[in-house]
């Protein structure tokens, strides 16, 4: 009774309607059952059109890319139709955990093992990148020392640098996460630098003021100011380095979702390959996703 | 003491990449301790940068400069700044931007409950008690401006550098902490430096109008004592002779004597 009231009242708001005096609006909604079914029913299809509004859109474009996959498929046998991929995604995700040798695991582990490589490659990677881009923005020699080494190997293919990881670490797995290392670097690098080159004038002239030490500086100027622009180089590496584990692991091998792809690929199983495909793109819009939480998370305004 | 704040022959150069660009020359000023001093020009003639030379910012090109006999080499807490668009840090509270401050002077001698209650009552002098635990984004820019305040205050500055503190507020707020300003100078006996391109502000305020000359190479063109009793009444000082004799002469020498051409 009292949500219909206050439903009532609320429709009143919304209309703008001045001349009903709140209390008439109590008692018509006490009245017969046809005063309120309106409003009611204009509060719920509005929702439904909100709803409908957001969802479309993303829904017809899947849509129009699977009626173009099952379009693709019917003319090229060898390709793997929707229906068909779909129950042998169901069949591989009803055991993600197995475990038969090395060689033959579960889709779950070979997820878990990628990630991992992402993990630590990535991880080294901040621990050097993100100190290394505050000295480059603080201090004017190190950046000019730095910038042709940076503007040098920043452009090189990640793969290129896997032949040396394999010629120092003589082993698949540290030369992997090594790949990962050096192609998730730069961008903390740089937009950490880009960060405390932008820090406003103002700001350090506070510090000056106060004559602030160096450590004070660092903790209440420069690593809040730099924050958002640290968070844009994270989010951009781990894009990068989950781009790249697939590629490093089909040529390194051993166990994750690259590696898994090119196995795949040499049974000829090719709704397994369209499956990690869209593994592969899942896992990565969840990083995206949570690393755009994060940054939300740490931002000041 | 007569000389508490001296400049001596300063000249201020800054190096552009069109060649050297005099600023300032022949800059010579005492302020007395406790004195309110306000520098007035048009814009670009330089105001700025003498203030900016007395907080330490910039050093001079030629000259001395000393406060409280000794040089100044850099900036130090002892000249507490007000900047002009506040500069408070957005990702600390009012009351954090305070005790950034206190405890950069007083946290070597003072124990935390101290600072605490330092950061309080700097905070309490300007109105903020009720938005302490706020960030700088949730206030109106009178409220960032009187942090901004309140944190130079906090520092116990021997002399307070203010750069057109309530250029960027409107008449009425900034009218209120004109008031406000007065009230705590005259209690705590601050010896002020104040930029401003505002000429009541500046009579309203100032024990003397340091009066600027058009730039470049600009100078002291005039200094103005305004000898109105102290605590002044903005509503009083409305029907007041003198009050308006003094903003004549500022007046005259702002738009008859140095008038530009094009601004």
């Amino acid at each position: 009774m009292s949500a219909v009231i206050l439903m009532k009242g609320f429709e009143n708001m919304e209309t703008q309607e001045q001349t009903t005096p709140p209390v008439a609006a109590v008692v018509d909604v006490v009245a017969p059952d046809t005063a309120r079914a309106p409003g009611v029913l204009r509060l719920a299809t509005q929702m439904a059109a909100a709803f409908i509004k957001l969802l479309v859109p993303p829904v017809l474009g899947l849509a129009l890319f699977i009626g173009i996959w099952a379009l693709i498929s019917q003319t090229s046998p060898q390709l793997p139709g929707p229906l068909k991929t779909w129950d042998s995604a169901v069949a591989l995700f009803s055991d993600p955990f197995y475990n038969n040798g090395p060689n033959d695991q579960g889709i779950g582990w070979n997820i878990l093992a990628s990630l991992q490589r992402v993990a630590i490659g990535f991880g080294m990677a901040a621990l050097v990148g993100i100190p290394l881009g505050f000295m480059i923005g603080r201090f004017q020699f190190l950046s000019a020392m730095m910038s042709p080494i940076i503007s040098l190997l920043r452009p090189v293919s990640p793969l290129a640098w896997l032949p040396i990881g394999l010629l120092v670490f003589k082993a698949a797995n540290p030369a992997a996460v090594w790949v990962i290392f050096i192609s998730a670097i730069w961008p903390m690098i740089i937009n950490t630098a880009v960060g405390v080159n932008r820090i406003p004038a103002d700001y350090m002239n506070v510090a000056r003021v106060l004559n602030l030490s160096e450590w004070k500086i660092f903790t209440k100027i420069l690593f809040p100011a730099v924050l958002p622009y640290m968070m844009t180089g994270i989010r951009l590496s781990i894009g990068v380095a989950w781009l790249v584990i697939v590629a490093a692991e089909m040529l390194t091998g051993g166990v994750g979702i690259g590696f898994w792809v090119w196995d795949e690929w040499n049974n000829l199983n090719v709704e397994h390959i369209i499956i990690a495909i869209f593994i592969v793109g899942i896992v990565g819009l969840l990083l995206e996703y949570a690393l755009t939480l994060l940054a939300k998370r740490f931002s000041y305004e | 003491m007569d000389k508490y704040v001296q400049v001596e022959n300063v000249r201020m150069v800054f190096n552009t990449k069109k060649g050297p660009f005099v600023a300032l020359r022949d800059i010579n000023l005492n302020i007395a301790q406790g004195e309110f001093v306000a520098l007035i020009g048009h814009s670009g003639c330089g105001k700025s940068t003498l203030l900016n030379l007395v907080a330490g910012l910039t050093l001079p090109s030629d000259g001395a400069m000393l406060c409280a006999g000794r040089e100044i080499a850099g900036p130090g807490p002892e000249r507490g700044v007000v900047f002009q668009n506040h500069s408070l840090l957005p990702w600390l509270t009012c009351f954090d931007n305070v005790y950034l401050a206190v405890e950069r002077v007083f946290g070597q001698t003072e124990s935390k409950a101290s600072l605490k209650t330092r950061t309080h009552e700097a905070l309490a002098l300007v109105g903020l008690t009720h938005a302490e635990h706020k960030h700088p984004h949730e206030i109106s820019g009178g409220m960032k401006q009187r942090v901004g305040i309140a944190r130079a205050l906090s520092m116990q500055p021997k002399v307070l550098l203010l750069d057109e503190p309530f250029g960027a507020l409107d008449a009425l707020t900034r009218a209120h902490l004109q008031d406000e300003l007065m009230k705590i100078t005259a209690e705590t006996h601050s010896t002020v430096v104040m930029v401003t391109h505002d000429v009541d502000e500046a009579v309203l305020l100032s024990d003397r109008i340091v009066m600027m000359t058009n730039g470049p190479a600009a100078t002291i063109g005039e200094i103005l004592h305004v000898e109105l009793p102290r605590p002044r009444e903005r509503l009083a000082l409305a029907n007041d002779a003198k009050y308006h004799e003094y903003r004549g002469a500022v007046l005259d020498f702002l738009y008859r004597r140095q008038l530009r051409p094009a601004a």
